[in-house]
């Protein structure tokens, strides 16, 4: 084990599979001269060279198409995007293409992409770069879409994202990019798709977190237990598609109440997605409607005070545990 | 005439052409029969452009078209049963019906697909450049789209990408004319096409895409220099569709003096003729020729009138790759096994098999519209 941060772990996959797998190509704007927007890809241009680490012009569904056809062809391409909020140019590649292909010519081609960016707010970047998507990808059948929450999870991960054949949604947080973490030295240290990791065991509540949530999950979930007595279960899906809801019913099982906690918008989000998932498929086991935490349903803001309070932090979750758990009159919602 | 080719490959070109004009006058009275359902765009009238570039290639090179691509697979080799099942819907079409009339697809032939997003073909173009450029081969990409998808962001984005990047491209815009129905004019404030790379780094030929004989040159010379250059060039066929844009098109933006102007110039024809007066074909043998695309398309059809529809239950199938390894729902479909159980259950109590029976009988609204319009049944 070593420590890293997110970014280093996500470098160290980068790199181990650039080595393991001469296919395996980087595509993005400022990922090589300029080391990356975030400094993900840094060093790699030196390492590897010209051939395969490519810096792009801004062109973002063209560089996501071009990951399209290379896939089809032989490649195993990464393409990094600058944000979550600009792959909204590449929507056409990634869902009428990337996402269909495979199906839409009766299998014939495959397409091993992977589609990595940033998303969320803390940071200040307004209304076209601090947005949180993945209900957008978790929607469109044929992509695979991750989120990982650690600096473990973000190494093991992209190395699985890399290696498997489908296009997949690699969703990264900004704000957790200088986060910290043990990670695994194993170069075939592995984090497999559609297993979601216990974060916290418990019993009275079961909480998922989305991504970063899934951290600020974790710290309500201390509190729960220091200042209320109520053990939470804390649970991070890592990947949407493919998702282990067995892991996530087995909670609901235990602790009979579930908050879904996401940094995204509320109408049609991830957690409106868990909420109509458990209440089809678990229903007898909850004394309790599923309950959300959710982002503002608002364009991020600028302003400092008014993004603070656009996406959920410790105190919301905490406060809508114990209100799940009817214990209202203890919640202290800041 | 001193460039024609060797008399049995003159002869093949014919053919194929042939073989073009009577699949796509089949298609069109199988989509008025309703054997054909959604979009069907017929490239009658652009069949010289077609086989003409089609033959430029070696086998190892890849071609990728738009959502007017029966006659693409055909030139490559896809055979008509396949192209016709899969306009059939069903489970041996050459996307396993999966794609329809806008989505063919041949691996084996390196046809690398139609696409239905104009302008969505050309940066997966360039990535299929990238990848034989990586693997050291000398493969080149022949990437075909219409005058329309010249005024989409992929168009700049991709020529430039291209030209940047030293990728082995030939582009080639089929310019018949218009954009669905908006003419040349009223679409691209620069109508000289094969200009329209120039700012982007992408050097323009031009090519007149009614005579084969014209179009295998240029676009043979184009393949050539790409191939050694390794460096994108960009094509303009000049052509005409003589049919509607797709079977729903009354055709109020054009002139039936217009559109009899162009047939006069029909390439299968023209070329027949030439060839004749060449002394390289006959009369009987250009009849012959005639008659064994015919009868080969008779064939398609019936082959796809055998072929099944898919089985509902593959309806899943191919979202994904799947293998071994796999765990949790990459699908709802796929949720639980009691799950799926029960919607199947479902779908039998309620008597549908997903096909839609209880509209068997009816004509969908868009050929009855064409049908009034006149635009077919001829």
């Amino acid at each position: 084990m070593a420590e890293m941060r997110y970014r280093e772990a996500l470098n160290a996959a980068l790199r181990e599979e650039l080595t393991r797998d001469e296919r395996v190509v980087l595509m993005g704007e400022d990922i090589g001269v300029f080391g990356g927007a975030f400094k993900v890809t840094d060093g790699l241009l030196e390492e590897f060279g010209e051939a395969r680490v490519r810096d792009t012009p801004i062109s973002e569904n063209t560089i996501v198409g071009v990951g399209v056809g290379a896939a089809m062809t032989g490649l195993r391409p990464v393409v990094e995007l600058m944000t979550i909020n600009f792959s909204l140019l590449a929507f056409d590649q990634i869902v009428n293409h990337a996402a269909h292909i495979h199906y839409m010519f009766g299998g014939q081609a495959r397409v091993p992409l992977v589609v990595r960016m940033p998303q969320g707010a803390g940071h200040q970047l307004g209304p076209t770069h601090s947005h949180c998507f993945e209900a957008f990808y978790l929607h469109v059948p044929g992509l695979l879409v991750a989120v990982p929450s650690t600096a473990a999870d973000a190494k093991g991960m992209l190395k699985t994202a890399i290696r498997d054949e489908n296009p997949v949604i690699f969703i990264e947080h900004e704000s957790l990019y200088g986060v910290r973490g043990e990670v695994p030295d194993d170069a075939d240290h592995l984090v497999g798709f559609g297993q979601a990791r216990t974060v916290r065991e418990g019993t009275d509540v079961t909480i998922v977190g989305i991504s970063r949530m899934a951290l600020t999950a974790e710290r309500a979930a201390n509190t729960l237990a220091e200042e209320h007595g109520v053990q939470a279960e804390v649970i991070d899906p890592r990947t949407l598609r493919p998702l282990d809801l067995e892991t996530i019913l087995a909670s609901v099982a235990k602790t009979n109440r579930c908050v879904v906690v996401e940094e995204g918008w509320p109408h049609g989000g991830v957690g409106a997605n868990l909420a109509a998932l458990i209440s089809e498929q678990a229903f007898d086991d909850l004394d309790a409607p599923v309950k959300r935490v959710t982002g503002a349903d608002v364009p991020m803001p600028y302003s400092k005070p008014l993004e603070d309070i656009a996406y959920p932090h410790e105190p919301q979750i905490v406060h809508a545990a114990l209100a799940i758990l009817g214990l209202e009159a203890r919640a202290q919602p800041r | 005439m001193t460039n024609l080719p060797e008399l049995d490959v003159a002869r093949e070109w014919l053919a194929t052409m042939t073989l073009i004009r009577r699949f796509e006058e089949r298609a069109g009275e199988m989509y008025a029969r309703a054997k054909v359902g959604g979009f069907l765009h017929l490239s009658i009238g652009e069949e010289a452009t077609i086989v003409g570039s089609a033959r430029a290639l070696r086998d190892e090179d890849y071609l990728i078209s738009t959502y007017r691509s029966h006659g693409h697979a055909l030139a490559r080799g896809t055979p008509p049963e396949n192209v016709m099942a899969e306009l059939f819907g069903r489970v041996d079409g050459c996307s396993g019906g999966r794609g329809g009339s806008m989505h063919m697809f041949d691996i084996a032939r390196r046809f690398m697909g139609g696409y239905g997003i104009v302008g969505g073909n050309l940066p997966i173009a360039a990535g299929i450049a990238l990848a034989s450029d990586l693997k050291g081969t000398e493969e080149i990409t022949l990437c075909q789209f219409g005058d329309g998808a010249s005024n989409q962001g992929t168009f700049g984005e991709t020529l430039n990408l291209a030209a940047l990047w030293k990728l082995p491209v030939v582009f080639m815009v089929t310019n018949n004319q218009f954009g669905m129905g908006t003419s040349l004019r009223r679409h691209s404030a620069v109508t000289d096409l094969q200009r329209k790379g120039e700012s982007l780094g992408v050097p323009g030929m031009r090519c007149d895409g009614m005579d084969i004989l014209d179009t295998h040159g240029v676009v043979s010379e184009a393949v050539r220099r790409v191939r050694e250059d390794r460096r994108p060039l960009l094509i303009e066929a000049i052509t005409y569709r003589f049919r509607g844009h797709s079977m729903a098109d009354p055709e109020q933006y054009r002139t039936k003096e217009e559109v009899a102007q162009w047939r006069t110039r029909d390439p299968i024809p023209a070329f027949g003729e030439l060839l004749k007066a060449e002394g390289v074909i006959d009369d009987d043998e250009e009849a012959r020729i005639d008659g064994e695309a015919v009868a080969r398309v008779d064939a398609a059809v019936a082959f796809a009138e055998a072929s099944p529809f898919p089985a509902p239950e593959s309806l899943y199938d191919d979202v994904y790759v799947l293998d071994d390894a796999v765990r949790g729902s990459y699908s709802v479909r796929t949720m639980r096994p009691e799950e799926a159980a029960d919607q199947d259950a479902r779908a039998q109590a309620s008597g549908s098999d997903g096909f839609g029976e209880d509209d068997a009988g009816e004509i969908p609204q868009q050929i009855t519209t064409a049908l009034q319009a006149g635009e077919d049944g001829s």
